[in-house]
């Protein structure tokens, strides 16, 4: 498969469900290419879909990009891999993307030998890492116990490249895997051909996000090429290019530490990284390392029930009110929790809910790190965030919520006020469950592939009518 | 001059659940080197005007992105009660003001 000692991949777009640019992946498989992939998932969108155990794009764009891929990848003979499917890559939303797989295999007469590789921890195993303190801390370190992991409504571990490469090995026309690591969905293939370790992740790392890589936005794809030497890369599509610097700044986005990129295996280096461009369109990037690390890890991701939210959206433009909101806000709340605490009693002890006031205006993006919540504006947005154990409870809190909000007193005015401005009749929104992260660890597994499953089925769309 | 006025992109984003990551990129290398040479931006003035811990600071220079980056850990896990910027997109803006001499 591979062409003159180097191998060229597709990454036909940033997330699977993202919008393929068809023309353009036709135009980049018009030369030779090896394999297409792409990373269905990520924890950008917060820990909801983990949670919740559903994915976060539509179903349409999804099966749309997929059908594109797949139909690509049957008409070159080439293999297909998608990593973390349906968003957050457990086995719920795997098999939810596996659904749509078998549409597009019957929709379209497709033959498809499928490895679907799984990547949802089953908890008494992780129990057993734990207790043999193989489930060790990254920074910052949160608590782990035994009731943490049960407590976790799902947890992940994020793969790496060696249960694809034995997918791969075995046949796979197409990878379906959970969780992975996005990198590795394009090094696994060129590092089990023995290219360098280093351009191999590199080449992964700059492909993964699409277009993302090039120096303006647009909808194309990313044509990769690794070699013993060098990696070029290059995009498809109106307009785009991809320069040394918009290459180079890839290495940056969403990552903490530019140069130092942590995988299961080891450490993937960019400082001596070097980027030239070839032509108005394609760089070079040769002088990445590879740190082999004598520990393998695998990244758990965890989320757990938070709580049912109701919400009550309005906004305040009273000046007098605005010039102490701060203190009016702490009097509201406190009226509120004496009155949760006469009218639901023993249903809603004080430590069991939650209510936060958003304030738009002054500080409700920033928070903490606002540096301008003493500048004043003449109307402030207030989103009333109530969680609680139940819907029903936060329905409730929001609801006795209200009536303090609207009438609380100022010393500025003698009467009755009415100081919030209610956007909607009903005020109240119930938001359904809630989830928050749980785990910021990595498992220590005895060998790279005991955590992850792989299951083969061969789809035959052509026998069916 | 403004940092804003002299950077072709500030961004703020999430580097995972815990941490929020911060871009200055330059359209050329002088835009770079006049702001890298500056020595305004420091671990020391980051802290400063976010409010937190110097030693909690990480700050790279990239030279062949023609990039500066600061990492700090959120205030607040993302998604956890009280968080307003889920994707961290909006948390630059206090950078945009930074005076570079």
């Amino acid at each position: 498969m591979s062409h003159n000692g180097q191998i060229r991949f597709i990454a036909p777009v940033g997330s699977v469900g993202g919008g393929i640019n068809a023309a353009a992946l036709d135009e980049a498989l018009a030369q030779p290419t090896d394999f297409i992939a792409c990373d269905a998932g990520t924890t950008d969108a917060g820990p909801f879909s983990l949670g919740m155990g559903i994915p976060a794009f539509p179903r349409e764009a999804v099966k749309r990009d997929l059908s594109l891929m797949l139909r690509a990848g049957r008409k070159a003979n080439i293999p297909v891999i998608v990593g973390s499917a349906g968003t957050a890559g457990g086995d719920v939303h795997v098999d939810s993307v596996l659904e749509i797989v078998r549409e597009i295999v019957a929709e379209h007469k497709l033959k498809l030998r499928t490895a679907v590789i799984y990547a949802e921890q089953d908890k008494a195993y992780l129990k057993r890492l734990l207790h043999q303190n193989r489930i060790l801390p990254l920074d910052p370190a949160l608590p782990i116990s035994n009731s943490i992991i049960d407590s976790s409504s799902r947890i992940v571990g994020m793969m790496g490249v060696e249960p694809l490469q034995q997918a791969i090995g075995d046949g796979a026309d197409f990878v379906l895997a959970g969780r992975c690591s996005d990198s590795a969905l394009f090094a696994a293939i060129p590092v089990m051909r023995g290219f360098p370790p280093g351009l191999a992740w590199h080449a992964g790392k700059v492909s993964e996000c699409g277009t993302l890589v090039c120096d303006t936005l647009g909808r194309g794809v990313i044509s990769t090429t690794v070699s013993y030497q060098q990696v070029t890369i290059r995009p498809y599509g109106d307009g785009l290019r991809c320069t040394p610097q918009s290459v180079a700044a890839h290495g940056l986005y969403e990552n903490a530490d530019p140069f130092l990129h942590r995988e299961c295996s080891g450490i993937l280096d960019l400082t001596n990284a070097t980027f030239e461009a070839i032509d108005d369109v394609t760089v070079r990037i040769r002088g990445t390392e590879f740190f082999s690390e004598p520990v393998y890890t695998v990244k758990l991701e965890g989320a757990e029930l938070a709580g049912y939210q109701s919400i009550i959206v309005g906004g305040i433009r009273d000046p007098y009110v605005i010039r102490q909101l701060d203190s009016w806000l702490a009097s509201v709340r406190n009226y509120i929790d004496d009155m949760v605490a006469r009218v639901l009693g023993d249903k809603a002890d004080r430590s069991s809910y939650n209510l936060v006031f958003h304030t738009y205006g002054i500080n409700a993006v920033m928070g903490k790190l606002e540096p301008e919540a003493r500048n004043l504006p003449h109307e402030v947005g207030i989103v009333l965030e109530a969680t609680a154990p139940t819907q029903d409870m936060a329905h409730k809190l929001a609801e006795l919520s209200r009536q303090p909000l609207l009438h609380y007193p100022i010393k500025e005015w003698a009467g009755s006020i009415t100081a919030f401005a209610c956007l909607h009749n009903p005020a109240v929104i119930d938001r359904g469950p809630v989830y928050r992260f749980s785990l910021n660890h990595v498992a220590v597994p005895s060998t790279p592939l005991e955590m992850f499953r792989t299951h083969f089925e061969d789809l035959d769309g052509s026998t069916q009518s | 001059m403004k940092l804003a006025d002299i950077a072709a992109l500030i961004r703020s984003k999430n580097a995972g659940p815990f941490t929020l990551t911060f871009d200055i990129m330059f359209a050329d290398q002088a835009s770079y080197d006049r702001v890298k040479n500056s020595g305004v931006l420091t671990q020391a003035s980051f802290a400063k005007l976010y409010g937190c811990p110097e030693e909690k600071v990480r700050f790279f220079q990239c030279d062949n992105a023609l990039a500066l980056k600061f990492s700090i850990p959120r205030p607040l896990t993302q998604g956890e009660a009280g968080d307003g910027d889920m994707h961290g997109g909006q948390q630059f803006v206090p950078l945009m003001n930074v005076d570079i001499r």
